[in-house]
């Protein structure tokens, strides 16, 4: 650590500078015009290569698990939108998930299929954004327009049901806040159709191209087994032909009621991550769509009034409903004592909630498993030995998003 | 949950209890032998996945007055028998260490970090224990229950 120590004494001063044996050493960051998110690398250059590096991060914590054990369990839903904020709804739903899991609470079935629709819209949006931005800072520019249009669509289909484009707010303990519009079949198919024509154009025009091929391919590679020994999740594993996918594998919601397959690329290389994730968005619509044909009705939370709040009619109506309404206002759902560990499948692989309850209606801990956390620990490896162009395709491609990774 | 039986049969005497909550197993046992159960968890269990690595503090929760203040957690998945786990083991608060598992899981370095940072456990046999998403000249541990939520922070001093 010595030579590290080195490097940042030189680096502290934010100038380029060279160490004894002629290599250069380089900030890269926080704030870098090539790169979307903030993080900071210490770059040991001999030439044009990488030969050594450090990955500071920290810019954007925010002290979400402390603010957690001061406030109730509903109040946790809105700081959840500002983990992942380009696939809000899953980590609502992943949080609802864990805490109905402790406390036992079965959610009706309309309820999972909204939840199971929302969180693969998210998907999507999160897959777009990291393709279009990606393509961007390589230089495809019309690529980004296509997708964040594409995306835009998307956000104001969220906004419409949740009333917010990247804070939805949308879940409750045992529910959703609302119930999706009636006419929501039909915007989500006119969506759908911007999105698979952006997304045609944007195949055409990158999945062959010559410069975006070439400075994907091979860079940023890792073996399938330094990426399960460093905890690699999602479209990062599975393009190391790992067919990890917590929707497969411990089925949540209604994922196994549907039809839809694990991309999986044994490369290895930001070429097999680009590819992974475009089919996965192919595989989100395909699985909204057979949902939307599935979706009963009914109830969109549950009908305990110990943790839902009942329906303003009741509220009026019954004088139950209306002790309720005060006490979860007032304090909010209380778990047993208990944890649990609940994993779902996100944008960027396994987001797991491990909830500690004490019995009382603010828990006792809550651990986010940000997956992009041990992705984003595996950076240097990634880079390291490459060139410095390189750095840009791979960080664009482990898709680092700072307000999950720092909390 | 034939991988929780061996476990259980090969560190009998080691380990402290086994909770099950909402079908979720875990297993308590002695911080000395954490290396010993990871590797036999890797190595014969086919628990080859590091889920997540995390720390409670327990100090005040009701009905522990007299148990150890921290916890780590260990959270580890199988790809091949696509099982869970999660092992946890008491660390006392006179002597915050417990080993460090980057010897066998790469992920653990950064996980470790982050405990250290929020917790103040010391792992021994960690390559690089810096503060990680926390500055360098910060004073305390945020994530310890006796952190004050709004608690102030001294200035730095500027260096050139």
């Amino acid at each position: 650590m010595e030579i590290l120590e080195k490097i940042k004494k030189i680096a502290g001063n934010n100038s380029v500078e060279t160490t004894e044996d002629g290599k250069i050493v380089l900030n890269m960051g926080p704030s870098h015009p090539a790169m979307h998110g903030i993080v900071k690398i210490y770059l040991t250059l001999e030439g044009e290569k990488v030969s050594d590096c450090d990955v500071e991060i920290g810019y954007l914590h925010r002290g979400f698990e402390k603010t957690c054990e001061n406030i109730n369990y509903n109040q946790v839903v809105p700081y959840t939108d500002r983990l992942n904020y380009v696939s809000p709804f899953i980590n609502n739903v992943g949080y609802a998930l864990a805490v109905e899991k402790l406390m036992g609470v079965k959610t009706p079935e309309r309820c999972d299929y909204i939840r199971t629709v929302m969180s693969e819209i998210s998907r999507i949006t999160d897959h777009l954004t990291c393709i279009g931005a990606n393509a961007m800072e390589l230089g495809a520019f019309t690529v980004y327009f296509y997708l964040i249009n594409a995306r835009e669509e998307l956000y104001k289909l969220g906004d419409y049901v949740a009333g917010g484009r990247i804070t939805p707010n949308y879940t409750r303990i045992g529910g959703v806040a609302k119930d999706l519009p009636e006419d929501f079949a039909q915007k989500t198919q006119e969506a759908f159709k911007v999105l698979e024509k952006n997304l045609s154009d944007t195949e055409k025009l990158l999945s062959r191209n010559r410069i975006f091929y070439d400075r994907l391919k091979d860079t940023g590679k890792i073996t399938k087994e330094e990426a399960v020994s460093y905890s690699f999740t999602g479209p990062m594993i599975r393009a190391c032909g790992v067919d990890y996918d917590v929707r497969k594998d411990s089925p949540y919601l209604v994922y196994d009621r549907f039809d839809f397959e694990i991309p999986v690329c044994s490369d290895g290389d930001n070429y097999a991550r680009y590819l992974v994730r475009l089919e996965e968005i192919k595989q989100s619509v395909s699985i909204v769509r057979q949902a939307l044909k599935q979706i009963p009705k009914g109830p969109i939370s549950s009908r305990d009034f110990s943790v839902a709040l009942p329906s303003k009619e009741e509220t009026y109506s019954n004088i139950e409903a209306l002790m309720a309404h005060f006490k979860l206002t007032f304090e909010g759902p209380k778990p047993p004592k208990g944890e649990i560990y609940f994993p779902v499948e996100g944008g960027n692989g396994e987001l797991g909630f491990y909830i500690i309850s004490d019995g009382t209606h603010k828990p006792w801990r809550v651990r986010v498993r940000p997956p992009c956390f041990p992705i984003t620990s595996a950076l240097s490896r990634l880079i390291k030995g490459g060139y410095v162009a390189d750095i840009i395709a791979t960080f664009g491609q482990i898709n680092m998003i700072g307000g999950e990774l720092e909390r | 949950m034939k991988a929780i039986e061996s476990l259980k049969e090969k560190f009998s005497d080691k380990i402290i209890s086994h909770d099950s909550f909402a079908g979720q197993d875990f297993i308590t046992a002695k911080k000395e032998c954490l290396k010993d159960m990871a590797v036999f968890l890797r190595d014969e269990l086919h628990f080859d996945f590091l889920s997540d690595l995390t720390c409670v503090d327990y100090k005040g929760y009701p009905g522990r007055e007299n148990a150890p203040r921290f916890e780590t957690v260990y959270h580890f998945y199988s790809h091949k028998t696509k099982e869970r786990i999660s092992l946890k083991f008491p660390i006392e608060e006179t002597s915050p260490n417990i080993d460090s598992l980057t010897g066998l899981w790469l992920a653990a370095n950064w996980y470790e970090r982050e405990v250290y940072d929020m917790y103040g456990i010391h792992f021994t046999g960690h390559p690089d224990l810096r503060r990680i998403l926390m500055y360098e000249e910060f004073k305390g541990h945020p994530l310890r229950k006796d952190y004050p939520l709004k608690a102030r922070q001294p200035r730095i001093p500027h260096e050139d």
